[in-house]
């Protein structure tokens, strides 16, 4: 149980060293506006990081999360906003796809890592045959949501939080999530206990396909417009976000709250890199610098833990 | 158990033989897909063998490097495979600078590059206790900063005689693809039949037993990711030297390449186990099937879609029923 | 029934009525284990057939042995150690009210652990990968007794004490007895002998995938149980006379807490289970062996008593499985030295009887109590002058256990040193001097006629009823 706790403490507290570094930098980010704009594209990058906790969840990886939010930004911004119906029609079906691809994957034993790998090829494809050139538009109701005014804090800070609250009641305190996370806990005593680990491991994906569909709508919504790499970044990120937030890539350990915060850090350090007028040269290494130092950190507090 | 002689020795049929082996699938699929498109299109099947053989060649070099990575075990992967190339390449071109004379040195300076590179990875790994992938993913961003800094949108010819050298071959074999298979015919010997390579598969299928058995599992593991990252930045190395000078994205498609190939050639996803024939098989289909939907004139968006569907495909056909845990 | 390549179980009629307890015996591999999953429902079997009281023709025989209250405990843990106790009950009680599950559960979680082992001191709240193997083992026997979708009606457990100390095993026999005469029935299966006498109505035999015997328990005796598992009982040769008789040389290791062992002495490691001593074997292990580089000439070696975890390479034949630690020694080379390696193996399987037609089987065709011999050899192979074993006869029938006493005391008089953990007293009597550990610490050092079931109990106690 502390243990538990411990594990969370570390996201929150490399988020506010980093949060404190920013306003030091640039005390008028310490303003609803400021706080806005630092955590401009929190909510969709904390909807992808929740849609692969879900495929890490139950022992697997997503390599194609980055261009799935993209192909689902693509069709929101084009059918969603033209054409209603079949855009809705078409996000359906490619949450249907996901979780028919983790039927795929658990009735054959296939390895996912190389499954979402060729998925990704197959995302990018219908992205780019959905919008050759960058463009498209928000529907109006999205961009209103995403533009909404929350008292006291902005939603790009609010939302992930709600984000997180669901989905920890989904996965943590509910009995489907508990089934769920037992597929990554021991999945041989699943199928002895008469669980279908087809049925299962299509929810946890179905549940990834929501999530990055959820990504891809927000991400136009405050962009307002989309092109085919618009998310390529967020399989890495996401990946980072789950493991930062203190989850294990094996024996389904996760945590929703965990992999919220992970998010918002990597958007973060995203932004006060710009803050520190780093050389452009610099700033991807800067990112790689600071995911290093996050986990450096942790391997601190688990030999704590160990020795608690 | 008293009535277990059944087990007498079926006879020896080659071709049942040949077909029980996990890589067969890759080198057939390349060889439909080689067939399919020496229909349709207009010049020589021999001039598109030869270029399936170049290309595959760095498909294949670094796909070596990742598929010993990846037999270690479930986690285990190299992602900074495409910075290590990136970075090796333009860090050798630049010392080269297009001079005859510091071609060794400057093969040399890539395979020190790249051992850095390994050096690097498996310190994030061994030290900070870093998952593979999350270590290897912010190694390379540090190496792609690193290139992008010193190599400052330049574009710095290889020497002459080693851009011959790449582009040139011998009785119809590219070079770089011999290169190639002689390096898979190391990986061959060392996984098959040296003590190291028991140690990498003993690794791969449990490391703690390893370790309890008298595994000296650091060294194994350090050997691995040094390894892949020397493959990596020679693949690099030749990459520019073929293409007439290093550039920020060469690397971009071998992250996915290079694990691709170690799949579809029959490796074990989960460790322990690899198969080093079918990563030359794997190469030379990932190659084809884009030429072959090139060939039929297809577009960007649907020759992605095609090869994307193809290796969920392959892999999912190739696959045994069920699952091994 | 076919079990790898070997088949498994023949000709095997097995009735059980409620009410009682069957202990079932066996040596290794003579289809125990197989035996209970074809009842319930894992495995089918290819011919013959099993009924039972509930569930309609058109189910399989799992979903049946389900509907009729037929639970398994088995040696491998079948619990997801993510979850915590109560969410773990929730996996095998498919049909529970889904509004408040968590009170339900957590009530039903409690009452199970307090029936079977009152006073076990575990939170239902507790994540399973938090606790001891002990407490997990008890923690899935409970949920085999609880009540849930269906009365437990059958209980099958495979070797259920284990990984419990004496104490602990007591609780379950003693509720294994109330179960029974509540009405309940339990096939159980075990190698300790006084446990399958305390608790069995009934004593059934297999040998070779056969049942060979099959009476109420009181026709049978000890001896009479070995004879009719096929294996010849050797007279037992009178351990303290060879244990004054020896000679020993100089101290070859010595660990920060005490633990030390001489050259060719065989140092046991007691006390309840779970009290640091598989920790402090691993720790010499890891104290004398490098992960940088390989020895030609080893100074220790391990013998793994968790197959699973620290043993088995699972994609491996017999074959590599056996040679592993020994390549490096036997071959100054870079390549394997295949010859070699075939010769070392067929010497070993010899030697140590590894039941197989091929080695280049793949090691998981073996049962456990032959892949445990495979693991054995790979140790004793080496030349290494200490040998560490960590409570390696788990699964080990009597007739094997006998062969590698004699084994292990052959090699100490050869002048091997030997630290062993087990778990049984009857492996620690064979010991030069003992160790008794309890909370991670060495409480007692006894030697020579010291060395008996009541000093080592006293020792493994002593403090904890004092704390109490």
């Amino acid at each position: 149980m502390t243990g538990d706790r411990l594990r969370l403490a570390l996201p929150v507290l490399s988020l506010a060293v980093l949060l404190g570094a920013v306003f030091y930098l640039q005390p008028r980010a310490m303003s609803y506006f400021g706080l806005n704009l630092l955590f401009n594209l929190a909510i969709p990058v904390a909807l992808a990081t929740i849609a692969q906790m879900m495929i890490i969840m139950v022992n697997d990886i997503d390599l194609s999360i980055g261009t799935f939010v993209s192909f689902c930004a693509c069709v929101t911004a084009t059918f969603v906003h033209d054409t209603p119906l079949i855009g809705y029609a078409i996000l359906a079906a490619a949450i249907l796809a996901y979780a028919g691809l983790g039927a795929l994957i658990q009735f054959r034993g296939l390895p996912a890592i190389v499954v979402t790998l060729g998925m990704s090829f197959v995302w990018g494809g219908l992205a780019v045959l959905i919008l050759p050139s960058p463009g498209g538009a928000s529907p109006e109701w999205l961009k209103t949501l995403m533009s909404y005014k929350t008292p006291l804090v902005p939603i790009a800070v609010v939302a992930p939080l709600v984000i997180a609250l669901v989905v920890h009641l989904l996965i943590k305190r509910s009995w489907v999530g508990v089934i769920l996370q037992g597929v990554g806990g021991n999945d041989r005593a699943m199928e002895r206990a008469g669980w279908s680990l087809v049925k299962l491991r299509a929810s946890a994906y179905g549940l990834a396909g929501l999530f990055g569909v959820l990504a891809g709508m927000c991400l136009v919504g405050l962009t307002t417009a989309a092109d085919a790499n618009i998310a390529l970044r967020y399989t890495l990120l996401s990946i980072a976000g789950v493991i930062l937030g203190g989850g294990e890539f094996v024996g389904g350990r996760i945590s929703p709250f965990g992999a919220v915060i992970g998010a918002l850090t990597l958007t973060l350090a995203a932004s006060f890199l710009s803050f520190l007028r780093l050389s452009p040269d610099w700033q991807i290494g800067a990112q790689g610098a600071i995911l290093i130092l996050v986990l450096a950190v942790r391997l601190l507090f688990v030999r704590k833990e160990a020795a608690a | 158990m008293t009535d277990n002689t059944s087990s007498t020795e079926e006879p020896l049929n080659p071709v049942r033989i040949l077909f029980s082996k996990p890589w067969i699938w890759a080198f057939v699929a390349a060889a439909l897909t080689f067939a399919a498109t020496s229909l349709v299109a207009g010049s020589g099947a021999g001039s598109l063998f030869y270029a399936a053989l170049t290309f595959a060649a760095f498909s294949a070099i670094v796909g070596i490097g990742q598929m010993l990575v990846i037999t270690l075990g479930p986690g285990n992967v190299d992602l900074s495979i495409p910075a290590s190339m990136t970075l090796s390449a333009t860090l050798a071109l630049k010392f080269m600078d297009s001079e005859t004379a510091l071609i060794v040195p400057g093969l040399l300076v890539a395979i020190g590059v790249g051992i850095g590179c390994g050096l690097v990875n498996f310190a994030l790994i061994l030290l900070l206790r870093i998952p593979p992938i999350i270590a290897t993913l912010s190694a390379s961003f540090l190496y792609q900063s690193l290139a992008i800094w010193s190599n400052r949108g330049l574009r710095i010819k290889p020497p002459e005689p080693l851009a011959d050298f790449a582009t040139g071959g011998a009785l119809g074999i590219p070079n770089v693809a011999v290169i190639g298979i002689l390096l898979a015919i190391c990986a061959w010997v060392l996984l098959e039949r040296s003590i190291a390579g028991r140690w990498i598969s003993a690794i791969g299928q449990n490391l703690r037993a390893a370790r309890l058995s008298g595994v000296p599992v650091n060294a194994v593991r350090f050997g691995v990711y040094v390894n892949s990252a020397v493959c990596a930045a020679l693949a690099g190395f030749l990459l520019a030297s073929f293409s007439g000078g290093a550039n920020l994205n060469m690397g971009t498609e071998y992250m996915l390449m290079s694990i691709a190939v170690v799949v579809i050639g029959g490796s074990s996803i989960g460790g322990g186990n690899s198969n080093v024939p079918g990563i030359w098989g794997a190469a030379l289909f990932m190659f084809l099937i884009v030429s072959m939907l090139n060939s039929y004139g297809l577009g960007a968006g649907v020759r992605l879609i095609l090869t994307g569907l193809v290796i969920v495909g392959v892999v999912a056909l190739a696959s045994r029923k069920g699952y091994d845990v | 029934m076919s079990f790898g390549p070997v088949h498994a179980l023949r000709a095997a009629t097995l009735e059980i009525a409620a009410g009682e307890c069957i202990g079932l015996v066996g040596h290794n591999g003579a289809g125990k284990s197989t035996l209970a999953n074809v009842i319930n429902g894992r495995l089918s079997p290819t011919q013959g057939a099993v009924t039972y009281r509930a569930g309609d023709a058109t189910l399989t025989n799992g979903q049946k042995a389900q509907a009729s209250g037929v639970r398994s405990v088995f040696q491998e843990l079948s619990l997801c150690p993510n979850l915590t106790v109560l969410e773990n009950l929730r996996i095998p009680f498919r049909t529970m009210p889904r509004k408040n599950w968590r009170r339900v559960a957590r009530q039903k979680m409690q009452d199970a652990l307090d029936l079977v082992f009152p006073g076990h001191g575990i939170k239902p709240s507790a994540t399973v990968g938090n606790l001891t193997i002990a407490e997990r083992q008890m923690v899935e026997i409970a949920i085999a007794f609880a009540d849930r979708d269906s009365e437990p009606s059958l209980v099958i457990l495979d070797e259920p004490t284990s990984s419990l100390d004496a104490a602990i095993a007591q609780q379950l026999l003693d509720h294994i007895k109330r179960f029974c005469t509540e009405g309940g029935a339990v096939l159980f299966i075990s190698h300790m002998m006084g446990e399958i006498f305390d608790v069995s109505t009934r004593i059934v035999i297999m040998k070779d995938g056969q049942i060979v015997d099959d009476q109420p328990a009181r026709n049978f005796t000890r001896e009479s149980i070995v004879d009719a598992m096929g294996h010849v009982a050797p007279d037992d040769t009178d351990t303290g006379a060879t244990r004054t008789a020896k000679t020993l040389g100089a101290e070859v290791v010595r660990a920060e807490n005490g633990l030390n062992a001489r050259q060719g002495e065989i140092v046991g490691l007691a006390g309840l289970a779970g009290h640091g001593q598989a920790e402090a074997l691993a720790q010499i292990f890891f104290d004398h062996s490098s992960v940088w580089k390989s020895s030609g000439n080893p100074e220790v070696v391990f013998v793994a008593g968790d197959r699973t975890r620290d043993g088995v390479m699972p994609l491996w034949s017999i074959l590599r499985n056996l040679s592993l630690t020994t390549l490096s020694e036997f071959s100054n080379r870079i390549l394997v030295d295949r010859g070699k390696e075939s010769d070392l193996v067929q010497n070993w399987k010899q030697r140590i009887g590894i039941r197989t037609d091929n080695v280049s089987n793949p090691i998981l065709s073996l049962s456990g109590g032959n892949q445990q011999k495979v693991l054995f050899a790979r140790a004793l192979a080496s030349s290494a002058p200490i040998v560490v074993m960590d409570d390696p006869m788990r699964g080990v029938d009597v007739g094997t256990k006998k062969e590698v006493y004699q084994m292990i005391r052959d090699e100490a008089a050869k002048g091997r040193s030997f630290l062993w953990y087990s778990t049984e007293t009857d492996e620690i009597l064979e010991c030069d001097r003992v160790f008794v550990f309890r909370t991670g610490h060495i409480a007692a050092e006894l030697s020579g006629d010291e060395i008996t079931e009541e000093n080592i109990l006293a020792a493994s106690f002593e403090m904890q009823e004092a704390a109490v």
